[in-house]
Order: structure tokens, then C-alpha cells, then sequence
């Protein structure tokens, strides 16, 4: 009935012994840096330890093989481990409601500006069509608030104090705004101290507060994005809570939300009545942004978020920001100290801080790029460098709590070489990585040639 | 320090302009504005016979790192485009003023020209740039 | 202290090297008027055994031969070898591979499945991949607006297209100026209703959505379907499974001219069903569409000694580089699944998944076969399936999901709350999985 429809030839995927295979992606292995084996102090990443234990569990076989779709009277304990989650961020973040289902950050950034949009056109606010973002932020806000229809206004951030420029705000507010999107800390890793006056002045002209929770890692246990004004954010489970980054995925995205929008959250959700936990579907939350995600979310990465939390609990919690903290400022100064020229001195550092490579630049031609393919050939993976755009040859480092002093004493010497080396031997510098399985890539022959299939050499 | 011929016409947003002897008028991207950009690996180039009114987004210029749109300096249509630059992008490097040429477009209305700049202006804003 | 490794002196050296007297201190820039968190209702933290115990005390049952769910997620055996490898730490805990040099492995991974999933779906180009056969789609379906020329913004939707799929659709496609216009399916076959394509206007939708199988478990007509859409200038949206893709004509040779665009779950390739993620999405274009391909794309280059080397390309059309005017917001890719397909791809090969797909093939005919035999039993749609197929029974559904619950059974996905149309009817999935003990016992209980 079907030969008509069946595939001729097979595809050209050959099978490969066992042997072969193991050799093959161990190698391949082997030529990553990994939290595990290397230091990873990019910014605005939060590349903490990913505890093991969350890995085995999420392994056995009562987890692994469900499937989505079992009915809740036979995964209640499932049930619970989502529905524990969900109190456990709404606690942390001082929120009312959580959705657990954006499969990633962007996902659950989506969904928090989508919530907001929702919330105007329930009150036939239909004129809201701005969405504010601060000039610093990051690329993923100006393209959410697109996607859900918005403009975009940009505010211009102070890049001399890292604050946002409050009369610049205060102008730009008006009828059309639907909402403003802040980092707290912000991109330039330094509190947004005038945050009260900020979620004041949106709220009064009739806005909401929508918080990237990027930069969570900075405040966690410490100060909560509900209590400071904000109506509705997201999470990222991948930085924040540890879970494993894959290789660039899977991430996970929770969004929380506060009185005003939490009748619009994504669902399911998970509920509790006195016969047990229960999906919250469209039917039980009528207002909701919808579905986002085939099924639940991404159930694997939650299991490892959720078990994270249980052994971190309110204490531990609390100690991330205190040590994540200690971690950044300790740097910036011993940093400083070599040569290094901070983008804020006079601040604070949060959980990250920016070392502009500029004035090392004008001196010896050394860039922030060149830094960082330096740092490679000591094994430490580079920070993040070029972000945020408005600091020039800027690195946005982030230690985390998980990294020992003898770590971060060992990068500062690693530092010190390199500017060292900057000012003796500039073009060694330029010429890094040298340890690596393979240099500098010429990337624009790849985006012109555009070779993204073949057979490899192995 | 970047090349700035003196018999072409300029825009803020680092268009160039030569007008022709049949008035018509040649588009492309500055020096100063390949330098910014890098290596360019790809040039989406406007449809055969778009119209377009001034500032509106003509064509994107991508290299490595950004990806630029590249704006109509004035309203008219476009009549002729540098097929060339499917094949090599890195013309708009090379030779910007020359063969890195994007299109020829038919003005709507030659007064518009007269709003654009000329070489000592552009100069001056590339410099403030800095 | 879990994960925290600073002791005492660690913590007085470094208060003094800044400046301070405690790490209180390093907050003094955030106002009282924010107050401290007390997170009274956060419970207090758990050793790893007590955590270790609760957590495997709220595992749900597992049992081979139990699970006859499928609707979207499909349990396929996976070899050990695949997660031994995918959770060695330098893949696991490996970054976004933004920084090439240090990257090596991540990246050739990627490629290598960027090569295998084209090739199994016959289109020239993959891309890294997206978070779930759904968002695919969606982003499937703003390509394809991106790259149609005829300025028509309908797109016919098959109603046999998975229903969370359409939900997805709909939330996210919310805030663009388009129709979503429903294809009825045949109530008969199963299959979608060609005189509804057949009356459609030529230009008058952007792109229709073909499913390969559809969500009923039934095999398309696929070369029909995809010429009579492109007479009419629409372009093919593909969403396929991809095991049934090693058995069945893949996308890219569909009529005349292949498919345009095509996406779908990868989650049968080596990811467990895990309770619903993370899978992830898989999404194929022509060459001539590369730049407009969301997500993430590994290409091959050298580096300045001659050395073959891999790197993330074509970044200037995300969203950390475009910003508004990005194709799409998506960050991430899913790298660490991606890497599961690749080594289940490798280990099985063609052959091998041929096999899984012909196996999955052959369970659900004889269970077909057995479950026609009891009274009391219909099997719906009478088109051929591919590993799942719907029944209808007299008995009242709930009473048969019971008895199936009882023998440990999960018995299928009830149909009705989806399509009211089908009421007492069941959606039973079987793959490479099961014995014939399995579907004997399944046939037992509902006689």
C-alpha cells in the first residue's frame, strides 16, 4: 500500500562500529574546555559547578523514560518536584505565580513580554505599543519586544556611573508605553541603584517592569526583583541553577510573576487541591499567554534545577550572592592592582565587573581579543568580551561562588603575564592561542564559503 | 585615515552618491564605513525596479561580526544593480568608490540632491566620530 | 557549605585585599528601601543522601513493554553508549561555543549532525538545531513568510497536525499579521482533505504545513500534496518524524521539487522522553534560504596554519548581533541533545535506523492486526500508518485506560479532548520497543 512512498536509496549515513564511535567523540571531547576541566569566568553566564548528584538522579530510570503524557495519578511525585519548584522561585524571586514551561531564557523572555502585552489589550490599551530598553541591554530584549509587536525606545545608560539616565526616562515615558526591560544588575555589572524611581515612574505613566534575570546569580537570596517593582521575569535554570550548558543548550527558561500578570503566565502549570497535584491547563487559566512548549517545559532541566534548590535550600541560597559577590569585587581589585583599568571603579562590582582593555590598547595595540585568545593557551577559558557594546574593548568577568581563591589567584597571575606580555611582546599576543587544537580561525572565508555539511577527516 | 573623493555627494549614514551625466545616480558604501564593517562576506542586494523614498533600508551589507543596512539617500528607482557583489562582497573593501558599487538609482526628484552632503561635511563627521 | 569552597581565612584575605570588613559591606549600594530577602517559606537546604532518598521515593514507575503513549514523544531504545559519552563533562559542561579555539569538540559534533540531518532529510542545509520540533515550526513558518514572494500572509494548518503544535503556533504567531486557516483531514482515511487544497487560489497562502506521519499516525500522500501546493505558489512546510524518514520518502524528494522548508521533533534520535524535555527542534533549508535560517549554524574553515577547524557562522543575522532586526530571538541551540542524536545516528547508521523504523513498522500492523480482531474495537482511519494508529471502542475509554492501568499498562492518548469528533477513541503508539508478549498482553485486557 505504501511502496510508493518508501525511501529509495537509504541515506548516506554509514554505521559506525562501537569502537570507532567511543574513540572518535571521546576525542572530540578532549578538545573542549569544559567547567569541568577549565576555569570559565564569562560574564553574564554565571558558568558555575554543575552538581553531579542532579545529574544521576535526572538519569534513573523512573525519570528518564517518562513519558509526558502519563496521567498525573501516576507521576503525583513528579508532579511535586515541578510544583515545589515553582514555590521555591516564586520565594526567591518575590513573585506570586511561576510557569516553569519557556524551554530557554529567550523563550521565557518572550513570554514575560507577551504577558505584558496581554495585560494592555485586556484593558483595551491597544495605544501601548512601546517597549523601553536600555541601550546596554542585550540582544534578545529588542528582539523579543519585536516579536510580540512592540517598538523599541532606547534609554541611554550613563556609561561614566552605569546608571540609567533618569531624565532621559522620565521623557521618554508617555501614553505609548507598554513597558521598560532592565537587568539588575545591569549589563554593566553594577547595581541599577535608582530602580525604586524607575519601576515609580513607569508604573505611574500607566507601564510594567519586565526583569531579565540574567544577572539573578548577583542577588539571589539577597534582594528580590518583586520587591523591587518589577512585574514579571524570567529566569535562566542554566545559569543561575546550575544546569548543564550543554555545549550551548538545553537551557530553561521559568517565568514568574507578580499580582498584576500572573493570570496571564504560560501554562500548564502545576496546581495542588486536597487529592493531590494536577495540570493547570487553558481551561483553568483562561487569560494565559498560552502554550509554549509541545509539552511541560523542559521537565530534565527542571528535575536538575529543583534538586539544586533542595540541596542549596534557604541558607545556601543565600550564601550564592554572598560568595559570587566576594568572588567579582576580589578580582576587580587584585585585577586593578596589576595595571588592569575597571570600567567603574568607584562601584560596587556585583556577581561580574568590566575591565576595559582600552587604555592598554592606545599603549601597546593589545585587544580585548587579543586577551582572550591569550588566556586560552593557560587553560582559562576568556570572559565575554564586546559585551555590552558601550564599553570599549571591554571583558565582562563573572567568577561565580563555585570558584576557589587559589583558582581566581591563579588567573590574576595569568593576567599579570598578559599585560606583561602586552607591553614586552604585543605581537606574541596577537598571534595566541598557541596550545589549542587549532588558532585563530579565518571566520570570514567560513561565512563566505559556507561549507555546514560534509565528511569530516576522522 | 579614510578616502574621501571630493566629486561625490555623501550621507550621515555613510552612503556615497556620484551623480551621472544622464542623471542618474550611482550608490554605495564609504571607505570610512567598510573599514568600520570588516571583511564583508555577503551584500543583499534591492530588487530590479524598487521604488524607494529617502532614508528607506535599500540593502543590508553583512561582514563577520555586524550586519549593516545600508539606507536609499534619495527617492527614485532602482534601475541597475552590481550583480558582481553576489560572488565577491569583499569588492566593497577593495574598491568602494569603483566596483564596489551597489546600484543605480533613477531620481524622483533631482532637488533632493542638493540636501545631501559633500566631501569637507562628511569628513567632519567622520572625524567627530572619533 | 555545598559548592562553596572558601574557608575562613580565604574570606578574611580577601575582605582586607578589597577594603571591607564583611561581605555585607559589598551590598551598601543597594538602598534599605529594597528589602533583605528573608525567604522564610524556602525550605532549609538537604544533604545529598536525604535529597538522593526523597527524590528517588517521588520517582515515578518504570517498566519495558508498559508505555503505548506516543503524541508527540516516542520511546525508542537508546544505547548505552550514546548518554556515557553525551554526559562526559567537556560535552556537558561545555559552553556555547562563541570562543572556536576552545571548542574543537562541540563544534565538529555539530557539524557532523548538521550533515547527518540533511542528508536524512534529503534538503541541502541544516541548521544547529531549535528547542523543540514545535518552536521549529514556528519559526519554520516565519521563514517562510521571509523568504514567499507573492505578499500572501494565510497558511493553511492541517487539523491532523499534532494539537500543541498548533497551540504553539497560535501563542507565539499571536502579534504577526497573518491567518492561520484549518486543513480538515478525511474522516475516513485519516488523511488530509485534497479537495480543500485543490479549491484554494493560486497566491492566495503563503505556505501550507505537511505532516509526514500526521498526528493520527497516517501515512501521507505526500508527491500528490506537494505538487498541487506549489501549482498553487505556495511553499511546503515539513513537519516530519525522523525515524519514519529512514523507511519513508524524506522531504527534500517530495513531488517535483522537495519540500521547502523542513522541521520536526528530534527527540526519537537518541533523547529520552525524560517527561517532556528538552528535546530538541530540527530545522532544513534550501542553500540558496541560508541567511534567512534562524538559530545557530557551524561551518567549516582553517585556521592560519592550514588546520581544519569549525566555527559558528553567519552570526550576524542573530539577535546579539542584529538585535531587533534579528530572524529570530532564540539564543541557545540544543547542544547537548543534538550531540545524543549525533552518536545514535553514528552508532545505528542508516541501516540501523531503517531497521528501527521498519521494526516500529511491524509491531504496530500486528497489533492493528490483533486489535481488529476484538469485538467492540474499530480501527479509525483506514490509510496506512506508520507507528501509531487510532482506535474506537465501545466501551467507554476511561474504563479501558483503567484496566490497562491496573496490568501496569499505559494504554494510549485520548483523542476526544482534542478533537470532540472522536469520542471513546484512543491514540496507540508502538515502537521498536515492544515484544509480541506486549501487544498480546495489550489485546488481552481488551477483550
Amino acid at each position: 500500500m505504501i511502496n510508493h512512498l518508501l525511501r529509495q536509496p537509504l541515506p548516506n549515513i554509514p554505521t559506525t562500529s562501537e569502537l570507532d564511535v567511543i574513540r572518535h567523540f571521546t576525542r572530540l571531547s578532549q578538545k573542549n574546555f569544559s567547567i569541568e576541566t577549565n576555569f570559565y569566568p564569562l560574564g553574564s553566564c554565571t558558568m558555575k559547578y554543575n552538581p553531579r548528584s542532579a545529574k544521576a538522579i535526572a538519569s534513573l530510570p523512573g525519570y528518564f523514560h517518562l513519558h509526558p503524557l502519563t496521567d498525573s495519578a501516576d507521576m503525583q511525585g513528579h508532579l511535586e518536584n515541578y510544583f515545589e519548584l515553582q514555590n521555591m522561585i516564586a520565594e526567591l524571586t518575590g513573585m506570586s505565580a511561576v510557569s516553569l514551561t519557556p524551554m530557554a531564557g529567550a523563550q521565557g523572555e518572550f513570554a514575560g513580554v507577551a504577558m505584558i502585552s496581554a495585560y494592555h489589550r485586556d484593558r483595551h490599551d491597544f495605544d501601548r505599543t512601546e517597549m523601553l530598553i536600555p541601550d546596554a541591554a542585550h540582544g534578545t530584549n529588542p528582539a523579543s519586544a519585536r516579536m510580540c509587536g512592540f517598538t523599541v525606545k532606547e534609554i541611554p545608560t550613563c556609561t561614566k556611573t552605569g546608571d540609567i539616565d533618569l531624565d532621559a526616562l522620565q521623557k521618554a515615558v508617555g501614553p505609548k508605553t507598554a513597558g521598560i526591560m532592565l537587568t539588575n544588575p545591569s549589563t554593566f555589572g553594577v547595581f541599577e541603584r535608582e530602580i525604586k524611581k524607575i519601576a515609580e515612574i513607569i508604573h505611574q505613566a500607566g507601564g510594567l517592569l519586565y526583569y531579565d534575570g540574567a544577572n539573578l546569580n548577583a542577588i539571589l537570596g539577597r534582594v528580590r526583583p518583586g520587591d523591587m517593582g518589577f512585574d514579571v521575569m524570567h529566569l535562566n535554570c542554566h545559569k543561575t541553577f546550575a544546569t548543564p550548558h550543554g555545549g550551548g543548550g538545553p537551557g530553561s527558561g521559568p517565568v514568574a510573576a507578580g499580582a498584576r500578570l500572573k493570570e496571564y503566565l504560560p501554562t500548564p502549570m502545576v496546581g495542588k487541591n486536597n487529592d493531590g497535584y494536577f495540570w493547570l491547563t487553558q481551561k483553568e487559566c483562561p487569560k494565559s499567554i498560552g502554550r509554549l512548549s509541545c509539552f511541560m517545559g523542559n521537565a530534565g532541566v527542571l528535575l536538575r534545577a529543583h534538586i539544586y534548590l533542595r540541596l542549596l535550600g534557604k541558607s545556601g541560597a543565600k550564601r550564592v550572592s554572598q560568595f559570587a559577590t566576594l568572588n567579582a569585587n576580589y578580582l576587580m581589585k587584585q585585577l586593578e592592582k596589576i595595571g588592569y583599568t575597571a570600567a567603574f571603579p568607584k562601584r560596587r562590582a556585583s556577581h561580574e565587573f568590566i575591565i576595559t582593555a582600552k587604555p592598554l590598547t592606545q599603549k601597546t595595540g593589545v585587544t580585548a581579543l587579543d586577551i582572550a585568545k591569550r588566556l586560552l593557551d593557560f587553560g582559562i577559558y576568556a570572559p565575554t568580551i564586546y559585551f555590552p557594546l558601550l564599553i570599549p574593548e571591554c571583558l565582562l568577568i563573572e567568577p561565580t561562588e563555585t570558584e576557589s581563591k587559589k583558582t581566581l589567584d591563579r588567573f590574576v597571575e595569568v593576567m599579570k603575564i598578559i599585560y606583561n606580555e602586552a607591553h614586552t611582546d604585543a605581537a606574541k599576543l596577537k598571534g595566541a592561542p598557541y596550545t589549542t587544537p587549532v588558532g585563530r580561525l579565518d571566520e570570514v572565508k567560513a561565512a563566505r564559503e559556507l561549507d555546514v555539511r560534509g565528511v569530516t577527516d576522522e | 585615515m579614510s578616502d574621501t573623493p571630493r566629486d561625490l555627494h555623501y550621507t550621515e549614514s555613510h552612503e556615497w552618491v556620484r551623480i551621472e551625466n544622464d542623471d542618474t545616480v550611482l550608490v554605495g558604501v564609504t571607505d570610512h564605513a567598510q573599514h568600520q564593517l570588516g571583511d564583508l562576506v555577503f551584500v543583499e542586494l534591492p530588487d530590479m525596479h524598487l521604488t524607494l523614498e529617502k532614508g528607506d533600508e535599500m540593502s543590508v551589507v553583512e561582514s563577520v561580526k555586524t550586519a549593516a543596512d545600508v539606507y536609499s539617500p534619495i527617492s527614485g528607482t532602482v534601475i541597475e544593480i552590481n550583480n558582481q557583489l553576489s560572488e565577491q562582497p569583499d569588492l566593497i573593501n577593495q574598491d568602494p568608490y569603483g566596483r564596489g558599487w551597489i546600484c543605480r538609482i533613477k531620481p524622483d526628484n533631482l532637488e533632493e540632491l542638493d540636501e545631501l552632503l559633500d566631501a569637507d561635511n562628511y569628513e567632519k563627521i567622520i572625524s567627530e566620530e572619533h | 557549605m555545598p559548592f562553596i569552597p572558601h574557608t575562613e581565612n580565604d574570606i578574611a584575605d580577601m575582605l582586607a585585599a578589597i577594603g571591607v570588613s564583611k561581605i555585607d559591606d559589598l551590598f551598601d549600594e543597594i538602598r534599605s528601601e529594597i528589602p533583605v530577602a528573608t525567604l522564610n517559606h524556602m525550605p532549609e537546604g538537604m544533604c545529598e543522601s536525604d535529597m538522593t532518598r526523597l527524590l528517588t521515593e517521588r520517582m515515578p514507575d518504570f517498566k519495558w513493554g508498559s508505555c503505548f503513549i506516543g503524541a508527540g514523544s516516542y520511546e525508542h531504545f537508546i544505547p548505552a553508549a550514546v548518554w556515557d559519552i553525551v554526559t562526559r563533562g567537556e560535552f556537558y559542561t561545555a559552553y556555547t561555543p562563541y570562543q572556536p579555539e576552545a571548542s574543537q569538540g562541540t563544534l565538529e559534533v555539530i557539524y557532523e549532525y548538521q550533515s547527518m540531518m540533511a542528508e536524512l532529510m534529503a534538503m541541502e542545509v541544516s541548521n544547529a538545531s531549535l528547542y523543540d520540533g514545535a518552536s521549529a515550526m514556528v519559526e519554520a513558518v516565519l521563514m517562510a513568510l521571509r523568504i514567499q514572494k507573492n505578499n500572501a500572509h494565510k497558511i493553511l494548518v492541517p487539523k491532523n497536525l499534532h494539537p500543541h503544535y498548533r497551540d504553539v503556533l497560535k501563542s507565539i504567531l499571536n502579534y504577526h499579521p497573518f491567518e492561520l486557516i484549518e486543513w480538515d483531514y478525511d474522516k475516513k482515511s485519516g488523511r488530509v482533505d485534497v479537495t480543500q487544497l485543490q479549491k484554494i487560489n493560486k497566491d492566495e497562502f503563503a505556505a501550507v504545513i505537511v505532516t509526514q506521519p500526521n498526528f493520527f499516525g497516517v501515512i501521507e500522500e505526500t508527491d500528490t500534496l506537494t505538487q498541487l501546493i506549489h501549482e498553487k505558489n505556495a511553499l511546503i512546510i515539513a513537519v516530519v518524524n525522523p525515524i519514519a524518514m529512514a523507511l519513508l520518502n524524506p522531504p527534500g524528494k517530495w513531488g517535483n521539487h522537495g519540500a521547502d522548508i523542513v522541521c520536526g521533533e528530534g527527540q526519537p534520535l537518541g533523547v529520552p522522553m525524560a517527561g517532556g524535555g528538552p528535546y530538541f527542534g530540527f530545522l532544513c533549508c534550501r542553500k540558496k534560504d541560508i541567511r534567512q535560517l534562524p538559530g545557530r549554524i557551524v561551518g567549516r574553515t582553517h585556521d592560519a596554519q592550514g588546520r581544519q577547524g569549525f566555527v559558528l557562522t553567519l552570526q550576524a543575522r542573530e539577535q546579539h548581533i542584529r538585535r531587533a532586526k534579528a530572524t529570530s530571538n532564540i539564543c541557545t541551540n540544543q547542544g547537548l541533545l543534538v550531540t545524543a542524536a549525533t552518536i545514535y545516528m553514528r552508532l545505528l547508521g542508516a541501516k540501523g535506523l531503517h531497521e528501527v523504523a521498519k521494526k516500529c513498522l511491524e509491531n504496530t500492523e500486528k497489533l492493528k492486526k490483533l486489535l481488529s480482531a476484538v469485538n467492540g474495537v474499530k480501527i479509525l482511519f483506514d490509510a496506512p500508518t506508520f507507528h501509531e494508529f487510532a482506535i474506537q471502542c465501545e466501551k467507554p475509554i476511561e474504563d479501558i485506560i483503567v484496566a490497562m492501568k491496573k496490568n501496569h499498562l499505559q494504554a494510549g492518548f485520548v483523542l476526544k479532548n482534542n478533537y470532540p469528533e472522536l469520542q471513546n477513541s484512543l491514540l496507540v503508539c508502538v515502537t521498536e520497543t515492544k515484544r509480541d508478549k506486549d501487544l498480546e498482553k495489550y489485546q488481552g485486557i481488551l477483550q
